[in-house]
């Protein structure tokens, strides 16, 4: 258990910055998760925390101390990568020991961790093969055991479940939450699928061309984005934007309205910029049908996707906007047809107008 | 699907056709040839005809044998020593031209050692052969590890990313795109007794004291001569066949060595090492039957001299073959070279065969 501590980080591929000044405070035993579109620096950001990627300027400190300079090895962390990184010609035994016969340890230690890693991660009967003969989620298993034994400070995770298939990677998913319990350790996990994100993290980190767009529960970002990037990003399908117009405030909330939707109050908090526009988010899990004539929104659908438990309509506004609604039934729609459609103004968010609404699409 | 099978399989084989025919003819149908005059008298260009001899060929290459000597005696029945106190000897050719002895007849000494009073020695149908054959051996023992390790060097070396990393690999490798002849040229002015390089450059670090040698001149340092000089000629061509194996370890293997501490020895060991295996056995292999096949440096640097102390395998077979128009001789040496290249070769299969 550690606690890390990021201070302006920054990270420059010759000329290139990739990451544009990062701070960050991750608590004793927190599992933190980066989240963020390929390329915005995720990886690196981990790479740097482990040593594998030197820092360009700004500091780390682990448990209060700087570890900037120091080998990765002196930071004590593990990591676990996308592609496995155990080591072919050594069999399930010889890799998690690994650590300790660098280290020189007794073969009575290293006995008696890799028993207990393996109890943890339930593999005794694996220790013997070599990778050759394992799944891929047995490889990974063997990474994490490779890990634990080294009973690090911190756990880092790259995409450590991207390789695998769908059911297993549910499964690897539910074994690594378990395991952060188990062990009550520091872990920081890097990942682009929203689910792992939501399902094992204590705080996401949300990240775009190397800045922090912001940090909070899963709960806080998907029910209070503090931006349109965060708002676009998390849930799935993600959020609608509507351009509207700002017909008046007072106090917290704001009429808003255009072509399409009838006018609502919704809490401004304080985001808009006085030019009369705002954008307007509302996830499509938070939209009603109505009875016909009854709606703040009237869409025609172009198609419908009928996946049992759930009914994802994409539809058009009366303002030729694209808007989709999610609901969560099973029913059919037929292309043509206009729906009337309902939410509550409270699960609607407000945003000042952007350019980046076309980015998040 | 069947005949669209056959059909492309026939052109497989059309295409094959040029390929297989070069190497039959020149490889497979030689190879059988060498083996069917191996057993004859065959000459280069002999009026007389040609006649199946067994295996007379081979055992007069390979016949050995062992003399124990007893010390000459006085009457009084004391050992007689020379003036350096040295025991005598009866002289071998006593033995090998005696009527008495016909199965040493027409061996000449190897060499001897001392056991006891007694003196024993090792008397082979065809000393130069034999020196051929133990050359060869020693050559190939020297090789393997100097050019197989150096190049495993160079090639670390060169794996890094540096600035004007090309040019070295560039410098490294020049010596394999030189025809070997011309090097060998080259090399005989380095090792020049009089003027030479080496020479010049010893006496200069050692202020001039150093006494010039005569490398390729001298029976105890003509062999170590030519071993320096492969090594170094074709060291270029194996860093690059370990520079691609070294292509194919995953970088994040080292990544993953880092994090747990390794040290720059333990990533070799543990990462770097195994995952060189299967270029390693192709690295000894193709050096050892290069080794085996040594003979251009010796045609041109020392023609097997000086006391036959440079004399290959593959110098014999030539030297005999053509030089002395003994076409089964040559043959016969050639055939022994095949079994045993291919023995070694079964042998290194066998021990570097994978385990798991
Ligand atoms: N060694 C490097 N040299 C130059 N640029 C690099 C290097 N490594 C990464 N980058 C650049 O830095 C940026 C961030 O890369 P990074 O690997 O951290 O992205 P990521 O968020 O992990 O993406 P992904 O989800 O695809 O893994 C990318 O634009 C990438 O091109
Ligand atoms: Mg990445």
């Amino acid at each position: 258990m550690a606690t890390l501590k990021l201070k302006d980080f920054r990270k420059s591929f010759g000329k290139v910055e990739v990451i544009k000044g990062v701070d960050l405070e991750i608590g004793h035993g927190e599992f933190v998760v980066f989240v963020g579109p390929s390329g915005c620096g995720k990886s690196t950001l981990l790479r740097m925390i482990s040593g594998l990627e030197d820092i360009t300027s700004g500091t780390l400190e682990i448990d209060g101390r700087v570890m900037n300079d120091l080998p990765p090895k002196d930071r004590e962390v593990a990591m676990v990568f996308q592609t496995y990184a155990i080591f072919p010609h050594m069999t399930v035994r010889e890799n998690m020991a690994f650590g300790l016969t660098i280290a020189r340890a007794s073969k009575q230690e290293k006995q008696q961790k890799v028993a207990e890693a393996a109890r943890i991660l339930q593999m005794e009967h694996l220790l013997d093969r070599h990778p050759s003969q394992l799944s891929g989620g047995q490889r990974q298993r063997v990474a994490i055991g490779r890990a634990i034994v080294r009973n690090p400070k911190v756990f880092l995770f790259d995409e450590p479940l991207s390789n695998l298939d769908a059911a297993l990677r549910m499964d690897m998913r539910m074994e690594i939450g378990k395991l952060h319990e188990q062990l009550d350790a520091t872990m920081v996990y890097v990942t682009h699928d929203q689910v792992e994100a939501m399902t094992l993290a204590d705080k996401i980190v949300v990240l775009k061309d190397g800045r922090v767009m912001q940090v909070g529960t899963p709960m806080d970002l998907y029910h209070d984005p503090g931006n349109l990037f965060v708002a676009g990003f998390l849930g799935a399908p993600s959020m609608n934007f509507l351009q509207v117009d700002v017909q008046t405030v007072e106090g917290d909330d704001a009429k808003v309205g255009n072509a399409a939707l009838k006018p609502i109050n919704v809490a401004h908090k304080d985001r808009l910029n006085g030019s009369g526009k705002a954008i307007l988010g509302v996830r499509p899990q938070h939209v009603e049908a109505a009875a016909p004539g009854e709606g703040m929104l009237l869409g025609t659908v172009e198609f419908a996707e009928r996946l049992g438990s759930e009914t994802v309509v994409d539809m058009v506004l009366k303002d030729d906007s694209k808007f989709i609604a999610a609901f969560n039934e099973d029913k059919v729609f037929e292309p043509g047809q206009t729906v009337d459609l309902v939410f509550d103004p409270a699960q609607a968010h407000l945003f000042a107008p952007s350019d980046e609404v076309e980015t998040v699409h | 699907m069947a005949g669209k099978l056959t059909r492309s399989n026939r052109a497989g084989w059309l295409f094959a056709l040029p390929g297989f025919s070069l190497l039959f003819l020149f490889i497979i149908i030689p190879f059988f040839f060498a083996f069917w005059l191996s057993l004859t008298n065959q000459r280069l260009v002999s009026p007389n005809p040609t006649e199946f001899v067994g295996l007379k060929n081979y055992s007069e290459l390979l016949r050995l044998s062992v003399l124990t000597l007893e010390p000459e005696r006085d009457d009084a029945g004391q050992i007689v020593r020379d003036a350096n106190g040295e025991i005598r000897y009866p002289r071998v050719r006593t033995i090998t031209r005696s009527g008495d002895f016909p199965e040493y007849r027409g061996m000449r000494e190897w060499f001897r050692w001392q056991s006891g009073e007694n003196a024993k020695v090792v008397v082979a149908s065809n000393v130069v052969f034999m020196k051929a054959l133990t050359n060869t051996l020693t050559f190939a023992l020297f090789i393997v590890p100097l050019q197989g390790g150096g190049a495993l060097l160079l090639a670390l070396l060169i794996n890094q990313k540096l600035r004007g990393i090309n040019a070295f690999r560039t410098i490294y490798f020049m010596p394999v795109v030189i025809s070997i002849v011309v090097i060998s040229l080259l090399w005989r002015f380095i090792y020049d007794g009089e003027d030479g390089l080496l020479n010049n450059i010893l006496a200069w670090l050692t202020f001039g004291f150093f006494e010039p040698v005569d490398w390729l001149g001298k029976s105890d340092t003509a062999l170590g001569s030519i071993i320096a000089m492969s090594a170094w000629q074709a060291v270029g061509f194996h860093m690059v066949i370990w520079l691609a194996g070294l292509q194919t370890i995953s970088p994040t293997l080292y990544e993953a060595a880092a994090i747990e501490g390794a040290s720059k020895w333990q990533t070799f060991r543990y990462v770097t090492w195994p995952g060189l295996r299967n270029t390693a056995i192709l690295v000894l292999i193709v050096i050892t039957m290069q080794a085996f096949a040594i003979f251009a440096q010796i045609d041109v640097m020392t023609n097997g001299g000086p006391l036959d102390s440079t004399q290959t395998l593959v110098f014999q077979a030539v030297e005999r073959g053509y030089g002395r128009q003994d076409i089964s001789g040559g043959s016969t040496i050639s055939v022994i070279l095949f079994v045993m290249v291919l023995m070694i070769s079964a042998v290194q299969g066998i021990l570097t065969r994978e385990r798991t």
